[in-house]
């Protein structure tokens, strides 16, 4: 499904990523784990086309097309979805109103008619039932006054909504109580299906324990070091990141 | 009519010459002395260049070299009429076609006894006392070159009475529109709304063109507002690109009362707005929106005044920009806060978006603080859109230009549902959908 080749990616003349490879199948659940500033959130940013990053080498292929030459909103329209780490909040433009819009550009862009008003209100409650979101936040601005929780809850409902074939989670469970992260978790989980992938870009083991990795990846500078289990993350979580950083290091030594 | 290099003020001045020599008795009335002063004032005022403070960043040196046709001429029929009004707003309605009164156009709902509605000239005659006590008296025409012109050609416009203690359920709604089909046309309107106590009324101010030919509009609105009386006003200027229009509105605000209102230049040429209220009150309050979208050449301008005289009342002030193309956007904002306003509460902000790299705003907040107990803020933001906000909308798979219009409209939104007459809202909202599309 996704398929990243020797990424090298920079802001600001800086290189974040340095070489990234990894491939996703379908079905597959892939964590990024790595300590502060290895470029894990640089990853997330460059696959959903956030524009102050620089490709500077390296392809990425989604589905036979190149990911790289897709505007992020085509980038949407082709199944990618990205839950932001900070959620903007945008006043003036109300949940509902925002995700018509979103579901029906993306229709557009598949050839697809607009969904009338009685059919996508239908849908929108049904998702809203399935990630627990409650309905009252729809009527309000998008994100605007949300608790940390309600936003992270937010991104998993929009998710439900526009239905990617990969989603690419960025740090959901920072700033979320043991409470919020459970149901965020609950709401990925209900939506995981043998069609579609996720990536959970992770600083903690935490998360994990609700939804449970195919594979685990450390990124450390730009590049993914080293690449395990569902076991290598409670490694981490037990022992930290220095043995990774000693290990990369010592080989550079 | 339209000439080149044609000297706008020797041509009033020989216009105001002309009309005087033309009229029987009205020469000796004092009204038309009150004229002849202001016209005396304006050819010693000149009209102003950017040398002068208030109009450093809006040059009228297009303006003043046009020839306009002030005599009234038009061809509007009712159908024309429907072609561009805004819909579904009903009530008192009354339409000025470059200049003149329309009274087979226009409506009047309202019982007499509830408000009156006449034609200023009209007026002239039937409230003589009226005028003698309201007129003139509150506008600049002093300092202010237009308001000087204004006065001295005052008798198109509308004057408007609500006694005491009643409350007007129909709206007063007056269309200024501009037929610049065939030549290049101007208009003076002067208008004087006398608010009573406790009474309660709404006003909308419409300035619609048709017609591609330059048009002048100098505007003069002057308004009472009584003890406890509740006054909403509108203003709505969806003007052609060639009209030069300037307009001064002046409030005048007594105890207990309230003042609401929001000015909406959705486009024209050149636009200078005064709206200037002298809260002469204790606990009022006075509230101005104002929400501004040139695009192209167009430029502007909204001057303010919340001038507190008395202690313990509240001005509160949001102006919103969207400006593209070359466009050039005006806001000044003065806050008066005299002596004896103890206790007064005065906040001020200007909120714009710069979507184009030609485009320029120019804000100036402008406090004058003289009493000590008070509480003041203001703040002016100019900025791009933000990107952040953009990505967001695209990541779900919102188009740029369709992200870009969905975050537009937010912003103006927030100016837009302050407005208390749903047909305007609607009118508003469905231009501003179409110049985002």
């Amino acid at each position: 499904m996704l398929k990243i080749n020797n990424l090298h990616a920079s802001i600001e003349g800086k290189e974040i990523l340095r070489g990234i490879n990894l491939e996703v199948k379908p079905g597959e659940v892939h964590a990024i784990m790595g300590p502060n500033g290895s470029g894990k959130s640089t990853l997330a940013s460059v696959l959903a086309g956030r524009e102050e990053y620089e490709v500077t080498s390296g392809s990425v292929d989604f589905e036979g097309k190149n990911l790289l030459e897709l505007a992020p909103e085509a980038r949407a329209a082709e199944g990618i979805f990205l839950a932001f780490q900070y959620p903007v909040e945008i006043p003036g433009v109300t949940t509902i109103n925002f995700l018509k819009t979103a579901v029906n550009e993306m229709r557009k862009y598949r050839g697809e008619g607009p969904l009338d008003a009685a059919q996508f209100l239908r849908m929108v409650r049904e998702k809203a039932k399935l990630v627990k979101m409650n309905d009252s936040l729809l009527k309000r601005a998008l994100n605007e006054g949300f608790s940390g929780g309600e936003k992270k809850r937010n991104e998993i409902f929009q998710m439900a909504v526009l239905e990617p074939k990969l989603a690419i989670l960025d740090e959901t469970d920072s700033g979320l109580d043991i409470d919020a992260l459970r149901i965020v978790a609950e709401g990925v989980n209900t939506l995981r299906s043998p069609e579609k992938a996720t990536i959970i870009v992770t600083h903690y083991q935490r998360l994990l324990d609700y939804i449970v990795p195919d594979y685990v990846h450390v990124l450390y500078k730009g590049r993914i070091v080293k690449s395990g289990n569902k076991e290598l993350a409670l490694e981490l979580e037990e022992k930290g990141y220095d043995w990774i950083k000693e290990e990369v290091e010592g080989a550079i030594a | 009519m339209t000439t080149e290099n044609i000297d706008l003020k020797e041509t009033l001045v020989a216009d105001f010459k002309r009309r005087e020599q033309a009229m029987n008795g009205e020469a000796k009335t004092p009204f038309h002395q009150t004229r002849r002063q202001a016209l005396a004032r304006f050819e010693e005022l000149g009209f102003p260049t950017p040398k002068h403070e208030e109009w450093k960043y809006s040059n009228v040196r297009n303006l003043v070299k046009t020839g306009y046709g002030f005599e009234g001429k038009h061809s509007v029929s009712a159908a024309t009429i429907e072609e561009i009004k805004i819909p579904n707003l009903s009530g008192n309605v009354l339409y000025f076609v470059n200049g003149k009164y329309e009274a087979e156009l226009s409506t009047i709902v309202s019982p007499a006894s509830e408000i009156s509605i006449m034609p200023l000239r009209e007026a002239l005659e039937k409230q003589p006392e009226a005028i003698n006590q309201y007129f003139g008296k509150i506008a600049d025409g002093e300092n202010n070159a237009f308001t000087a012109l204004n006065t001295a050609f005052a008798g198109d416009g509308l004057f408007v009475r609500v006694p005491d203690g009643k409350v007007v359920e129909a709206p007063v709604v007056l269309y200024f529109i501009s037929d610049a089909r065939t030549e290049s046309v101007g208009a003076q309107p002067r208008n004087l709304f006398v608010v009573g106590k406790n009474a309660q009324v709404q006003f909308t101010e419409a300035f619609l063109t048709l017609g591609e030919s330059a048009a002048f509009t100098n505007a003069v609105t002057e308004m009472y507002v009584g003890r406890d009386a509740h006054v909403q006003y509108y203003k709505v200027q969806n003007d052609s690109d060639n009209v030069h229009h300037v307009g001064t509105t002046q409030v005048q605000m007594q105890d207990n009362s309230h003042f609401y209102s929001a000015t909406a230049s959705l486009n024209g040429g050149f636009i200078r707005n005064n709206l200037n209220i002298v809260i002469d009150g204790e606990h009022c309050d006075a509230h101005m929106f104002g929400l501004y979208f040139p695009d192209a050449r167009q430029h502007i301008d909204n001057h303010t005044v919340a001038d507190h005289r008395k202690p313990n009342s509240e001005s509160n002030e949001l102006y919103k920009g969207v400006l593209r193309g070359q466009s050039t956007g005006v806001f000044n904002g003065k806050i008066f806060v005299q002596q004896d306003a103890q206790k007064t509460n005065a906040f001020q902000s200007c909120k714009n978006v710069v979507l184009s790299p030609d485009a320029t705003m120019n804000t100036k907040p402008q406090l004058e603080i003289w009493a000590d107990d008070v509480k003041c803020s203001h703040g002016t933001t100019t900025g791009q859109l933000d990107d952040e906000a953009l990505f967001y909308l695209r990541s779900r798979g919102i188009s740029k230009p369709e992200a870009l219009s969905l975050l537009m409209f937010a912003f103006c939104e927030d100016v837009i549902t302050q407005i208390k007459i749903e047909p305007i809202r609607t009118y508003l909202e469905g231009i501003i959908a179409e110049k985002l599309a």
